[in-house]
């Protein structure tokens, strides 16, 4: 096997990670680590300019509270969630929010404004941009914060960082990190660092895709998202939270496009296919969302109670697919329009804004709806739920369980949700951002650059209190070196079983040898246990004890059988890296849904054996757990879920 | 497919310091033949079609085919981004075309400021303010418990 040159990086603050949290991250610490002398090292999987979650632009920015005050918008996101976030995570991001989104407006980022000069909304909370090179101006003011340290300023891309590095003085505090450059000369890289700041993305691919040929790609979060920021901390011991609180957003069927602008800008209306309202039907005294109280009763619906509605249509009674009727909305603004020529003006702003939401963000919508001659305004498109995904800065909730701010907290909060830092784990030293963080959702690209810079002032605060430099063991070093690049020896100590052009061999294809699998059908493994037993689109969202355990134990095999996996290049053996990644995610997520017995997020997932919301009992807690890495066992745990913020009203979108 | 290189006009970037599409691609999927200079997609079904290949490329020979799984033939979008707009052309399977323009930025490019304009504030390590508030908040404080 090929020698891998070793490079050391030794930096203070170290950032993993390259989308929208990392870029907040990168633009904040830039500053405060210039004030007190600090190095910042950011290590990015992709090219910064068009990496993360936004590589492909947005169209909308989901968080601005406005005028709004931050309490107004806990108020939605803990409805929106079933009652489960950290107030004090959540009212932060909405205090500092307004701030990121008006300097992304002076780096450069077109925000549409109406004739008054006022931000054009879509909802209460969202802002529609054209957004096309969202990230990638946002990296370049991160590159020019960075460029501003000079030499204590450094971007490595291309890097993927596969684990974490404890002190090996102190096991609950971060020394480093190690991963592999997937370009020539291909190094060994071993960062060295006071404190590391995971802003890495959330999953996609753990669960099984609707599609499963070549659309496998097309996820609605993207499929280079591998769970690395909930893997990295969780594998070395961060104590982790709501990792069963995944999110199946409801999108244009197979391409996934956007529907936001649809329901909120345009006012359109989902039905059945024989045309029932499912929303107005649930809504209505003694219908479905009554069964869920107190969420169910109140407005704005639960994302999860959406899909609830929708996939009992679906599925109970048999009446899909769901239409988005495009058409009957594109009619109705038309018609109030007042004369012929205004609404021809209209109705042409409208199909530039409609195709824009495509093409700004999800272009195989619009391929889509090209390719199958769909033209909205005359006649309705299919919607559906998608598969799971791990995205704790959407409408899901999974991610690190980390200090919120100290002034937002009270005596009944500060003794469990206040550790010295700000988003700082229960790692000394390891922050975490974006996907990064649990139980503070709805912050979405704008509060994840927020939440970004959140962590990262901590960080320089954490860097510039502890000064000493943790210790990294060598030893530890060179056995991680070892196994980082394991997968490549399997593939030359066996690939001569299976020779193409020499009949020497036992088969005639690399990817079938009895000694090894390749990194793919490890992914494929993975993804059909988890849709069969954890609860993806294939068993219609339901788990049981009995499904996880045999998750568990199917797991568990996995794991046994990553030693025989086989990289044939370094871009295999990055897609091996990023796979133990789904597999560390998928088993934290099926202990989180076998711990907690109950069924709060209908829509989402479904515990047959404990169909309903127990809002007395697991509606008081945060379902946490911790993995031992020197033990190799997991600690489940139950955190307090305190409301110390009453909610009056709920404001809606 | 969903991206592909149309292998007659791509030239690997031979005069360029790098690849421009295996430089762009967020998922790694973009390859270089050094022997032909030919750049092919190696992993087509980890596509994500987000065209970020398309619109770099220097010589405008990567194009998309829609996933073969559910979009019939015959459809396509090509970009052409500048360095303020960007303009699309939508090809339906029917030959119908649409063509939309749309604005992608508007400081010029490489200068999007650290500070978004607000310029830096008061605030401490000890303190709650990020380093423009409370300026870029447009607001006197930034908000805390009992306000």
């Amino acid at each position: 096997m090929q020698e891998f040159p070793t490079r050391e990086v030794t930096t203070d603050i170290l950032i993993i990670g390259g989308g929208m949290a990392a870029s907040g991250a990168a633009v904040e610490a830039a500053y405060w680590a210039k004030k007190h002398g600090k190095k910042v090292t950011l290590v990015d999987k992709a090219a910064f300019d068009r990496s993360g979650a936004v590589a492909m632009g947005l169209s909308a920015i989901n968080q601005y509270v406005g005028e709004n005050s931050p309490v107004d918008y806990l108020s939605y996101v803990q409805q929106d969630l079933m009652g489960v976030c950290r107030q004090d995570l959540v009212m932060d991001i909405a205090r500092h929010v307004n701030s990121s989104v008006h300097m992304f407006e002076g780096f450069g980022l077109p925000i549409w404004k109406d004739a008054e000069g006022n931000y054009v909304h879509e909802g209460r909370w969202q802002l529609m941009i054209n957004g096309e090179s969202y990230k990638l101006i946002l990296a370049e003011a991160a590159k020019n914060a960075m460029a501003t340290l000079g030499e204590d300023g450094e971007i490595i891309e291309r890097v993927f960082v596969t684990q974490l590095l404890l002190d090996e003085n102190d096991k609950g505090r971060i020394a480093g990190a190690v991963g592999i450059s997937v370009r020539a000369p291909y190094e060994f890289f071993v960062f060295k660092c006071k404190v590391a700041l995971v802003a890495a993305g959330g999953a996609v691919h753990v669960f099984r895709p609707r599609s499963t040929g070549e659309g496998l790609g097309r996820a609605w979060y993207p499929p280079w998202q591998s769970g690395s920021s909930s893997a990295l901390m969780q594998m070395v011991g961060a104590e982790m939270t709501s990792q069963e609180v995944i999110f199946i957003p409801a999108r244009f069927k197979d391409a996934y496009g956007p529907v936001g602008a649809w329901f909120l800008l345009f006012k359109a209306t989902a039905t059945s296919a024989s045309g029932t309202n499912y929303m107005a039907e649930g809504m209505k005294e003694g219908g479905e969302l009554h069964k869920w109280l107190p969420y169910g009763a109140v407005k704005p619906i639960p994302t999860c109670l959406r899909n609830h509605l929708m996939m009992k249509e679906m599925y109970v009674n048999g009446d899909g697919p769901i239409l988005m009727h495009t058409d009957k909305a594109i009619e109705k603004i038309a018609s109030e329009s007042p004369d012929e020529k205004t609404k021809k003006k209209k109705l042409k702003e409208l199909e530039a804004e409609a195709w824009e939401d495509f093409l700004d963000m999800t272009i195989s919508q619009a391929m889509l709806w090209a390719s199958k001659n769909i033209y909205p305004e005359q006649g309705p498109s299919e919607i559906a739920p998608s598969e799971p995904y791990f995205i704790g800065s959407h409408s899901g909730a999974s991610g690190a369980w980390c200090s919120g701010p100290e002034d937002l907290q009270t005596d009944e909060s500060k003794n469990d949700y206040f550790w010295g830092y700000n988003r700082m784990s229960t790692i000394k030293g390891l922050f975490a951002a974006g996907d990064g963080v649990g139980d503070s959702s709805h912050k979405f690209s704008s509060g994840s650059f927020t939440e970004g810079r959140i962590a990262a002032k901590a960080a320089v605060k954490y860097c510039v209190e502890n000064p000493d430099m943790p210790k990294v063991s060598e030893a530890r070093v060179n056995e991680l070196k070892k196994q980082t690049y394991a997968p490549l020896q399997v593939y030359e100590d066996h690939k001569d079983y299976s020779v193409r052009d020499e009949h020497v061999g036992y088969t005639y294809s690399e990817e079938i040898n009895p000694n090894y699998i390749d990194p793919k059908m490890l992914m494929f493994r993975i993804q059909k246990i988890m849709d069969e037993y954890a609860a993806g689109w294939g068993s219609q969202y339901n788990c049981s004890a009995t499904t996880l355990n045999i998750a568990l134990q199917y797991l568990k095999y996995c794991r046994e059988d990553l030693t025989k996996v086989a990289a044939r290049d370094i871009h295999e053996l990055m897609r091996y890296w990023e796979n133990v990644h789904r597999l560390d995610i998928a088993e934290a997520h099926v202990r989180h849904k076998l711990f907690r017995e109950e069924t709060r997020w209908p829509g989402y997932y479904y515990r047959s054996d404990f169909p309903k919301l127990d809002e007395e009992g697991w509606g008081k807690v945060f379902v946490n757990s911790k993995y031992d890495p020197e033990k190799g066992e997991w600690e489940m745990i139950k955190r307090p879920n305190i409301r110390f913020v009453k909610i009056e009203k709920v404001v809606g979108m | 497919m969903p991206s592909f290189v149309i292998t007659e006009k791509c030239d690997g970037c031979k005069g360029q310091d790098k690849t421009a599409c295996l430089y762009i691609c967020p998922n790694d999927l973009m390859a270089l033949d050094t022997e032909r200079m030919k750049a092919y997609n190696r992993e087509p079904a980890m596509c994500w079609e987000c065209y970020n290949c398309v619109k770099i490329c220097p010589q405008q020979a990567i194009d998309v085919r829609g996933y073969a799984d559910f979009m019939p033939l015959g459809a396509s979008c090509v970009p052409l981004r500048g360095s303020e707009d960007i303009m699309w052309t939508v090809k339906f399977r029917d030959g119908n075309v649409k063509r939309f323009k749309f604005p992608i930025r508007t400081t010029p490019e490489g200068t999007a400021p650290p500070d978004g304009g607000y310029g830096f504030g008061p605030g401490s390590l000890d303190d709650q303010l990020l380093a423009t508030e409370p300026a870029s908040l447009k607001a006197d404080e930034l908000w805390t418990l009992g306000k």
